[in-house]
């Protein structure tokens, strides 16, 4: 018995053997690259580290002072900040998400010029973050033309100055996310309601399910995990929001610090090179990234198991 | 055998990959500078001169063009054969140039000679950072004499010398400021433009705000935006932005505050913010502004391009007749003041000190070309003799309508007092002006924009302490 179990298990191993030996670059990239940094991070968080004006202040270590300091400051509001930014941008963004996806995908509608569309869609991903912000805060500034066609229009009577009200700018913010990325969950999307048995569609229309009785109750639960996956990249993303806030307010992130997110805090500190704070707030915005992702995750998988799903 | 062969050949490149990948990118993290610096060289590459320990490429740091343009106007053509210029520009919004400067003079040591920074621009907003550091020599070193330097107005030299009176830094040009208007709102609102009427009626604060609501009534604006007029109360306060290590804010700040708040619900401003494309538009053929505080070098450098109703990037010139040049005069208006100012000097470890020291002899103390650069320029230059000369001559600046400001420029100048100024200056005017912004716009009250302010500090200069 032992024997036939060593002969088997050593047949396999040859094989697996090569699996693992090929896994070997990526996991050296990411322990050199991604690892030694994150651990170097937290090392350098717990010392004082900064440049005033040409003299090079620390490294003294200090401990948790700068966490107490980072705490003592206005995190909660640079991460109310983060989050509110991401919801407006993220809520239009998975609506219509999923709104083109069906139809996209649907077999009977047979949309005409839908590789066209989709082309069209994803071009707002192709363009850099910094550029398109740059031309919204043209478009949108005092005297520019999104101002000067509304009251040519008649809406208003005089320019509506976006960039210095709270909202505003947030709802600039948003709108920019979502026209960028609205396009790729889209594609996404399709290609997970695609993957779909076609048969098991026709099944329920042919017994009389309405259009959205079909998508709650057939598309949504199979679609499930891409859609988690979805979810959990657009909040790590979101939480790390910065090249479109940066440029749009000029890194100054008014009206009242209202569009300050937290990688422009971290970039903040970042001005005169001050490695204790911004490794101390770089740790912190990670253990709340792996928190948010693994609260999304368990209550997802959670209620999809329990539905009797794979 | 084939398979064994094509196996093995796709293992070696994926780990060939690996190591490739990481030598290419440690190798970038050495070379790579922090920042955006964009290098413009102006001719064929570098020639590296044989076996010799000076390299052949001037390195200057800037963060605009307007020194480029002194250097090609006046003295490109002087540059010895087989050297070349390298200008490494970048703006200076938020701190970036001073970053990517820093990390390149920190790293001067370990430079190739064509990579050493020779020469680079301060204002005079963070001078003394840079003054009393070690990346600075002192001008004798390079050969620049009391005797040189000896017609530039006093004020220009104290700034640039460090404890020991070493003199580090040299500037061509002065800056007193003045107030620019419109001739044709003058004589619409006031009935004259005469500069010498025009100036009684803003000759104090009280009467500038009697002429603003003048302005309003009329349908005009006296000052463009919020930042307009801060420069002239920021250089007249009575002690510095900060003592030690504390931040403490002048009440002639204070008033600033007050004013700019009271005009922008008065509506005796636009709302723009200095430098923007509105605040631009402010100076051209449609504008509705009076007038903007200025000195000599934006009159120049900013308004003279913004007055033009067709760009000199389209083919136009500055010339009367062209938008609304020629339509402003200058008088001294409330307060004198002086603004900025661009000082040069010799990197720590430059090893083309010659060409340095000849450079700066040309442009900041040669009576010939300095008087060139107020001709042609309308810049106010570094040296007394000059400008007394032009100033009782018949020079005519054409954009402002043929009138000779310069005795005006003059008699600033001599008052100008800069001693009140910190090496954390250009921080905290930038991270006051965009605080106060918001309580200006109403959007939060002063005491919530005080607090942004000092959030941002704490940011921007960890060693500072606040009230």
């Amino acid at each position: 018995m032992v024997k036939e179990k060593k002969a088997k298990t050593r047949k396999k191993i040859s094989y697996a053997k090569w699996g693992y030996i090929f896994l070997i670059p990526f996991f050296a990239t990411y322990f050199i690259f991604s690892f030694i940094p994150l651990v170097n991070t937290f090392y350098n968080s717990l010392f004082e580290n900064y440049r005033s004006g040409l003299t090079q202040i620390g490294p003294n270590f200090v401990g948790l002072q700068n966490y107490i300091s980072i705490f003592q400051s206005d995190l909660l509001k640079y991460l109310g900040n983060t989050m509110i930014l991401w919801i407006i941008g993220f809520i239009p963004q998975i609506i219509i998400s999923l709104i083109l996806a069906v139809w996209f995908a649907d077999f009977r509608l047979r949309l005409k010029g839908s590789t066209f569309f989709k082309t069209i869609i994803y071009m707002p991903n192709v363009i850099m973050a910094a550029s398109f912000a740059m031309l919204f805060f043209a478009l949108f500034s005092d005297d520019g033309p999104m101002n000067n066609l509304l009251i040519n229009l008649g809406i208003l009577n005089s320019p509506f100055r976006f960039l210095a009200t709270v909202w505003g700018t947030r709802g600039l913010i948003g709108l920019m996310n979502f026209m960028m990325w609205f396009g790729n969950t889209t594609i996404l999307l399709m290609a997970a309601i695609l993957g779909v048995d076609s048969s098991l569609f026709e099944a329920a229309s042919i017994d009389g399910a309405k259009s959205l009785q079909i998508f709650t109750k057939i598309t949504m639960p199979t679609i499930k995990p891409i859609f988690i996956y979805v979810l959990i990249t657009s909040l790590i993303g979101g939480l790390q929001m910065f090249d479109v806030p940066q440029v749009l307010t000029n890194a100054k992130g008014s009206p009242d610090r209202t569009s300050t997110t937290l990688i422009m805090f971290l970039n903040n500190h970042l001005y005169s090179k001050n490695y204790g704070m911004a490794g101390a707030l770089s740790v912190i915005l990670f253990v709340i990234t792996a928190a948010l992702s693994l609260v999304v995750f368990f209550v997802l998988t959670g209620a999809g198991k329990r539905r009797g799903g794979k | 055998m084939r398979k064994k062969v094509v196996s093995g050949l796709l293992c070696a490149a994926m780990a060939a990959s690996l190591i490739g990948g990481c030598s290419s990118k440690s190798a970038q993290n050495t070379q790579s500078q922090s920042g955006t610096p964009e290098a413009t060289s102006k001719e064929a590459a570098a020639e590296k001169g044989a076996g010799s320990t000076e390299g052949k490429v001037v390195n200057i740091y800037v963060w605009n063009d307007e020194f480029k343009a002194r250097y090609e106007d006046y003295y490109a053509s002087k540059l010895p054969a087989g050297y070349t210029v390298n200008f490494i520009t970048t703006p200076s919004e938020n701190n970036a140039y001073q970053n990517a400067l820093d990390e390149a003079l920190l790293n001067q040591a370990n430079a190739k000679a064509d990579d050493k920074v020779d020469m680079f621009l301060v204002e005079a907003d963070y001078i003394l950072k840079y003054v009393n550091s070690d990346s600075t020599i002192d001008l004798k070193d390079i050969g620049i004499t009391d005797q040189d330097m000896s017609k530039q107005y006093n004020y220009t030299k104290e700034i640039a010398q460090d404890g020991s009176g070493a003199q580090k830094g040299i500037s061509w040009q002065g800056c007193p400021g003045l107030y620019i208007y419109r001739r044709s709102i003058a004589k619409a609102v006031l009935g004259t433009d005469d500069p010498a009427e025009v100036q009684k009626a803003i000759n104090d604060w009280d009467s500038f705000d009697k002429t603003a609501e003048k302005m309003k009534e009329k349908g005009y604006y006296m000052v463009s935006g919020f930042d307009d007029s801060y420069r002239t109360f920021s250089n007249n306060v009575s002690a510095p932005w900060v003592d030690g290590n504390k931040v403490v804010i002048d009440p002639n700040i204070e008033k600033w505050v007050e004013q700019t708040k009271d005009y922008t619900d008065k509506g005796y401003n636009q709302k723009t913010i200095l430098w923007a494309a509105e605040w631009a538009a402010g100076q051209g053929p449609e504008g509705k502004v009076f007038g903007y505080f200025m000195p000599a070098w934006g009159v120049d450098f900013v308004m003279a391009g913004n007055s033009l109703e067709k760009a000199e990037a389209d083919g136009g010139k500055q010339e009367v007749g062209n938008g609304c040049y020629g339509d402003w005069a200058a008088t001294i208006g409330p307060e004198s003041y002086n603004w900025g100012g661009t000082w040069i000097c010799a990197a720590n470890g430059t090893d083309n000190g010659d060409i340095v020291a000849d450079i700066m002899r040309t442009i900041c103390c040669d009576d010939a070309t300095m008087k060139k650069i107020v001709e042609e320029k309308n810049d106010f230059v570094n040296n007394k003799t000059v400008m007394e000369e032009l100033a009782k001559s018949d020079y005519k600046s054409q954009f402002l309508g043929g009138q000779n400001p310069l005795q005006m420029y003059c008699d600033a100048a001599a008052k100008i007092d800069m001693s009140k100024i910190s090496p954390y200056d250009q921080g905290l005017n930038e991270e006051f002006q965009t605080a106060m912004h918001d309580y200006f716009n109403g959007t939060v009250d002063k005491d919530t924009a005080m607090k942004n302010f000092y959030t941002a500090i704490s940011e921007k200069y960890p060693d500072l302490k606040i009230e």
